[in-house]
Order: C-alpha cells, then structure tokens, then sequence
C-alpha cells in the first residue's frame, strides 16, 4: 500500500511536477481552442458538401469522409510530421497536429452534421425558399440551426473524443500535458505526474459528459 | 382583363411518371381559384410548380408578367412575390412567430429589425395573432401555426397566394378559423389559388372551380356549375361522391 501511495499518489513529486505539468495543461488548451474550431469548420464544409447537388462533389466528400475516418490519427501525424520533410515539407509539431485533426476531426464532425441537415425536413427548405430566400440564407438560417440543435449531444461529445485525443501530440514532442506530464515521470521516476494529468483530464471532461448525457436525455434520444 | 398567373402546356415527369399532362390555366387579379380532384391528380405538384418549388418539365408559368421559366428570372425575386401556405405549416421551430414572419423581410428584404418587427406584427394582426408574437410554433395549435404561416406569407406583399391543402392536417374544430382569414385576404383582394378538399368554403367562397384528374384538367366554372350541373363524366363521381 505505502509503494503504491508513493508511486502513484505522491503529493510531494505532484507539487514539484505542477508547473511543468500546468505548463502542458495551457498546452493542451491553446491545441485544443485551435484543434476544436477547425474540425468544427472542416465539418461544416464536409457535411455541406455531402448534401451538394453535385453528384462529383458527393462521392468526393464521402472519399474523404470515409478515408480520414478509417486511418488512425496517429498515424496520420506521424505520416505529415515524420513522413513529409522527405518531400521538403517541414512543419512545427503545432502546424502538424493541427492539420491531422483537422483532417480527422471534420470528417467525424462532418459525419454528425450531415446527419442533423438530413434530420431537418424537406418542408423547411421548401417553406423558406418560397419565401424568396436563397439557398444559402436558408441553409444558415433556416437549417443549420435546427440541424446543429438536433445533434448537439453528438457534437459534444465528439469534442470530449477530440480534447482527448490532443494527448497524441506528445509523440511529435509537442508538449502538451501528457508529454509534460510524462517528463516529469522521466525525471522522477514516479509515476504520480500522469496520475496528476490524468485527474486534469478528468475533472475537465466529467462535467462536460455529463452534460452530453443531460442534452440527450432532454433531446429524447 | 390580364392574368395575374398564367400556365401553359404545363407538364411535370417524375422519372417515367407523368404527373402533369399539359395543363393550361390562368387567374386572374382578385380571383379566388379553388383546385379540386381526386388525390394523386396532380393538383399540388400544379400549385407546386407554380414558385418553381417544383421544376416543371415543360411549360410556361408566367406571373404578372413574369416568365419564370425564362433562364434571366431572378426566382428568389418572384417567390416573394408568390405568397405559399404549406399543409403541414412548415414553421420554422427555432423562432418565435414573429421570427418567422420577419426572417424574409430583413433577409431577402433587407429590412432593420425594427421595420421588420412592425411589419411582422401588422401581418400577425391581420391573422388575428398578434399577441402570439412571442411564441414559438410548438406553443401554438395547429390552427395558429398555420395563421402564422399564413402571415409569414403575408408579411412581403404578395401578389398572388398559393394555398397547398391549407386545413387538411388540421383537427376539424380549428379548420374554421384558418378558413377565416382566406375568406378576409379575399375579401381584400388578394389572388388565390387554393388546392383544398374544403367543398362547402369553395362552394361559398372561390369565384371559379377547377377540376384536376389524372395530369388534366377536365373542367372548370363556377361553384354553381361545377357542382350544381358537373359536365364531364369524372366530375359527376367526384362530386357525386363529396355529396353522399
């Protein structure tokens, strides 16, 4: 018991790793305030083109939906960090993990907001285009609203598996709270300093699920 | 006198289906058009065709003038100007009724909130809402849902009003008050066209009948002749069968 306390729950190593670990945490921040907004707007632009008259556009979204949906976001990290400067295109680890969650996250999110468009019905559409506005004003006015209203437990959600999976950035020695956080066990040799990131992690996202089970319950779903 | 809406050759496929077989029709300005038959006639997809929220397949609709079909029309101009009244209201649930009668006008319009509001509210007057500015669709009955939509219509000046089963998906004890407020726009002059199964309002209130089926129109008149002395045999079982 005395081992594990001291392995695990130091509170001494604990205070000596928070700054460092804090230093991660508002990492982790700043990815997550860049991260969330572009696969949010790379979702939008998906699921609008997934509803695209055009039928090219379509099967072009539903390629790109399907493939970034299916390669791990791992390995798309290491592919753009690791595998592009043998092309000649070098980024920092912040532009890299940006790019592959926004590959990523926008064919999840893309995925969720198609399926709010496609829960709006045809008569709104058609309601508000009789009334002479566009096609455009009545996406933005009309259904996007209810569509992002419809699948807003889905969204977030979502955005739970995304600030979560932000933690991939340390293989890129991006030092966001898990890299810091592990650091701090290197030079330790205490495993306390992930405990202390993993309980950042928990008292972040538990209000934030709870919350998805809130709007679900309240949507009906 | 000149057509407000005018429909030529109208024709309408869906894939292989013939819905609309070459339809010609005209109504005239203040004129209360009410499109009866039996269901799967055509008459919607008509009325639908008539603001393009159907594309014909072939065919004129020309509306005050105005040839929608031509490639140069601006349809988003002329939908403003051809008022639409759905079955199923089709409110927009995010927004208060005053949020859907004014949403158009300071969109399309480019009306500031203020004028839209005023305007809004004249129009929900006029449907006999206006205190229910500030609720929204689910607070409402189906009656003054579609009041509202009514309004929302009514709100940018229309010049013609196209009412698709305006009652149908309404309980039989709020129909009245819909009914109503047709019979006062008419009684204000506005153009109607109306596809309702609504027989003893269109027997009191249209001007002329027009009988749908199949694709065609077979007949046309007045209430009084359409159905006092039907002429065409489908007609006849039509009306033969409302009257039994």
């Amino acid at each position: 018991m005395e081992i594990f306390l001291f392995q695990f729950l130091n509170f001494d190593i604990m205070r000596q790793a928070w700054p460092i670990i804090f230093g991660g945490a508002q990492m982790t921040l700043l990815l997550c305030l860049a991260v969330i907004p572009l696969g949010l707007a790379g979702g939008l632009v998906v699921a609008t083109g997934s509803i695209s008259h055009s039928r090219a556009l379509r099967l072009v979204t539903k390629a790109y939906v399907d493939f970034f949906r299916a390669v791990p976001p791992l390995v798309l990290l290491i592919v753009i960090y690791s595998g592009l400067p043998f092309a000649g295109i070098r980024m920092t680890p912040f532009t890299a993990v940006c790019i592959a969650f926004l590959l990523n996250a926008s064919s999840f999110y893309g995925e969720i907001f198609r399926a709010g468009i496609e829960s709006v019905g045809k008569g709104q559409w058609e309601a508000a285009r009789s009334t002479g506005l566009t096609w455009v004003q009545t996406y933005r006015h009309v259904v996007l609203p209810q569509a992002s209203r419809n699948v807003l437990p889905d969204l977030v959600s979502n955005t739970v598996e995304v600030i979560k999976l932000t933690s991939i950035a340390s293989v890129v020695s991006f030092t966001e709270l898990l890299y810091a956080a592990d650091m701090a066990r290197s030079v330790t040799y205490n495993t306390s300093p992930i405990v202390l990131a993993a309980f950042l992690y928990l008292i972040v996202l538990w209000p934030i699920v709870r919350l998805v089970s809130r709007l679900e319950h309240r949507l009906g779903h | 006198m000149s057509a407000l809406l005018d429909v030529r050759g109208l024709r309408k496929s869906f894939g292989t289906t013939e819905i609309l077989r070459g339809i010609d029709f005209s109504v005239a300005a203040r004129e209360l058009v009410f499109i009866i038959g039996p269901s799967g006639s055509g008459k919607s997809t008509m009325l639908r065709c008539c603001n393009r929220l159907e594309e014909p397949t072939a065919g004129q609709v020309v509306v005050d003038g105005v040839d929608l079909m031509a490639p140069g029309t601006d349809i988003n101009a002329m939908r403003r100007q051809i008022g639409m009244v759905f079955q199923a209201f089709n409110l927009y649930p995010h927004m208060t009724a005053l949020g859907n009668v004014t949403l158009a006008l300071r969109k399309v319009l480019g009306k500031s909130r203020e004028e839209a509001e005023a305007i809004g509210l004249a129009a929900l007057d006029r449907v006999g809402l206006k205190e229910k500015a500030p609720s929204y669709p689910s607070e409402l009955s189906g009656g003054q849902q579609q009041r509202v939509a009514i309004a929302r219509a009514l709100a940018l000046e229309p010049k013609i009003m196209l009412f698709d089963e305006p009652t149908s998906a309404l309980d039989p004890e709020l129909v009245g008050a819909v009914l109503g407020v047709m019979r006062d726009l008419k009684a204000a002059g506005m153009t109607m066209v109306v596809v309702s199964h609504e027989m003893r309002f269109a027997r009191d209130a249209a001007d002329r009948i027009v009988f749908m089926a199949d694709g065609e129109i077979l007949e046309q008149g007045t209430p009084a002749e359409i159905f006092g002395d039907p002429q065409h045999p489908r007609t006849r079982d039509f009306v033969g069968e409302l009257s039994r």
